[in-house]
């Protein structure tokens, strides 16, 4: 599927990205993790086709991205980007329609309808179709996303790829979780999925391997028991961790100065 | 939103098809309007007549000489210049809204506006002298064809400035298109001040636009340059639906972003400076239009870009009627009233867009 080789990125003379080797599988997760500014939304960038390495190669079914026309990457691979807001108010079932638009002129484009309803339905939106994109919630536009890119891989073939920028950024716990699970689902359709995240707990739960990157370099690729050890995350974040039994992991976040036993409250007056 | 929307889909007619319908039936009632309305009116029976001698069916009867007269020479080509040029104003309102993703965008950003003005106020003030040759050689085509050149040269000039490495970002065009704008128009109040007083009078009613230059010699040409460049921007409803996403977005998609932007850019502008060089520059067509379809009818381009040629052409004519009417027998700036009916219904648009949309 995508590979990326020995890749490096730069940009006006900084090294935003160095030496990432990685593969995306078909059928499996592979969650991105790494502090702010690690490089994890540009490596995402790159692998979208969006951005060209400055070392390395990045190639689909082995042939470089840089040599595919966009359309027929966009037959192939589908991206969620962060919070996309619309430059004119559309309605939702619009929105997951476009998803549809590298489909036009060929001869999936018979599915359009049934696919723009079943990425409706798969993110659990159904009931939203007929909203204006502009009234609805952050996380409710984030399943539009998702589901306009469900839509467009709908039919694609295989291996494909989606590629998800911090998709479960303003959900609550229960829709982050039935989005994980959605994630499962469309890995299990042989689609390869690749999602930069921030809750290490979400990748635990979501990620068959998990890549770790610092400053733009790769600290680890493996399992999530690897990737996720907390000696090996502590100094990326600068921050001890702690093992949860499950196998999930609990930052500690040490004491707070000033917020002792009794929460600091209005001063009392003539104070 | 919208009654028509509501209309449509309670009859199981799709949007598409009643927008198209509705805007054609709109057109049509416009042209018949701004061909028998007038300070000179025509009788409906003098109207069926000349139309029953153009298609060969009955002879011209003496009554109606002079209605065959008024019709075939002053409002005929005056009314289908409106159409074209109003057309060829709101298709590349439409697009400039849609590449820009800006409601306020308009294609006086592309500096095809500015750029056209300053070549006709060259045309108007170097003319005679400068020109001399090629005024006399031209003739009456000299200042359409100097405006069109004009208007070409400074969209290229700001989508080359604009651009950086192959691809051009929409913030950067913007600004160039501002300094492009900048430029013109400094230039063009250097040739305001050589101008001498007829001149500068006739840069004023140049930069106010009329619609009472229209000849049947300039029509073919018009409905190749307006009617081309129109056509193919229809095509690309597609890639802008995708730019609504985001230009990020409209890649991963499978557009290719850069030969959109740069089609979208230079066709607008062949559409636009090709008519704004026998209209002179008329405003808040191409603003205005794109918006009204969009209440009605939503934002998909595949009914924003026809919809807003056929209501542009129809606008504009009836503009041009009230422009003659209002004050006949002399008439108005055509520009005036567009910009009379359009800043009000602008602003308007702007306090419904407040009060609805929230945050």
């Amino acid at each position: 599927m995508i590979a990326a080789e020995s890749i490096g990125f730069s940009a006006g003379g900084r090294v935003l990205l160095a030496d990432i080797t990685l593969t995306l599988v078909p059928g499996a997760v592979l969650a991105v993790i790494g502090p702010n500014g690690a490089g994890k939304s540009t490596l995402l960038r790159l692998l979208a086709g969006e951005l060209r390495p400055s070392r390395g190669n990045i190639t689909l079914d082995s042939v470089p991205l840089s040599a595919m026309a966009p359309l027929a990457l966009a037959r192939r691979r589908a991206v969620v980007a962060q919070s996309a807001a619309l430059a004119f108010p559309m309605r939702v079932q619009e929105v997951v329609g476009l998803g549809r638009l590298p489909w036009h002129g060929s001869r999936a484009a018979v599915r359009d309808d049934a696919a723009t309803g079943a990425a409706l339905h798969r993110v659990g939106i159904a009931h939203l179709a007929r909203r204006q994109y502009q009234t609805l919630s952050g996380g409710e536009r984030q399943r539009v996303q998702l589901a306009r890119a469900f839509a467009q891989l709908d039919g694609a073939a295989r291996p494909a790829a989606l590629l998800l920028d911090e998709p479960t950024a303003s959900l609550d716990v229960a829709h982050a979780a039935a989005l994980l699970r959605a994630l499962r689902a469309l890995a299990a359709e042989g689609i390869a999925v690749l999602a930069v995240m921030h809750d290490l707990n979400e990748a635990h739960f979501v990620a068959d391997r998990v890549l770790v990157l610092s400053e733009g370099r790769p600290v680890a690729l493996g399992p999530p028991e690897e990737a996720l050890a907390p000696t090996l995350l502590a100094p990326v974040y600068g921050l001890p961790f702690q093992a949860l039994p499950d196998g999930g992991l609990l930052p500690e976040y040490g004491a707070i100065p000033g917020r002792g036993f009794a929460p600091p409250g209005p001063t009392p007056p003539g104070g | 939103m919208g009654v028509s929307l509501s209309l449509a889909s309670a009859r199981g007619i799709p949007p598409r098809v009643m927008a198209l319908a509705l805007g054609t039936v709109v057109l049509l009632a416009a042209m018949l309007a701004g061909i028998l309305l007038g300070p000179a009116r025509i009788s409906p029976g003098g109207f069926l007549a000349v139309l029953q001698d153009l298609l060969g069916i009955a002879p011209l009867p003496d009554a109606f000489l002079r209605d065959a007269a008024v019709l075939g020479v002053i409002r005929a080509p005056r009314v289908l210049l409106g159409a074209l040029v109003g057309a060829g104003l709101g298709v590349a309102g439409a697009t400039m809204q849609g590449l820009f993703r800006n409601p306020l965008a308009d294609p006086g950003l592309i500096g095809v506006s500015a750029g056209a003005a300053l070549a006709a106020v060259a045309a108007i003030v170097l003319g005679g002298t400068v020109f001399g040759t090629a005024a006399g050689l031209l003739g009456l085509w000299l200042l359409p064809a100097a405006a069109f050149c004009g208007g070409l040269l400074a969209t290229y000039a700001m989508e080359r400035l604009g651009s950086v490495g192959g691809g051009a970002d929409v913030a950067t065009l913007l600004l160039a298109g501002v300094a492009v704008n900048a430029i013109a128009t400094a230039l063009t109040g250097v040739l305001i001040f050589m101008a001498d007083d007829r001149q500068a009078r006739d840069i004023t009613f140049w930069t106010l636009g009329s619609l009472s230059g229209a000849r049947w010699a300039h029509l073919p040409v018009l409905l190749v340059l307006v009617g081309l460049p129109m056509l193919i921007l229809c095509t690309l409803a597609r890639p802008l639906n995708a730019l609504i996403l985001g230009e990020a977005e409209a890649f991963h998609l499978g557009l290719r972003v850069d030969a959109a932007k740069r089609a979208a850019i230079l066709l607008s502008a062949v559409a636009v400076a090709a008519g704004v060089g026998f209209t002179g520059l008329i405003g808040f067509v191409g603003l205005v239009v794109p918006h009204l379809l969009r209440l009605g009818f939503g934002a998909d381009h595949r009914i924003v870009l026809p919809g807003s040629a056929l209501l542009g052409a129809a606008l504009l004519i009836l503009a041009d009627l009230a422009a003659r009417s209002l004050a006949a027998p002399a008439e108005l700036p055509v520009g005036v009233v567009t910009a009379l009916l359009g800043a009000p219904f602008f602003l308007w648009l702007l306090r419904q867009r407040m009060a609805g949309a929230g945050p």
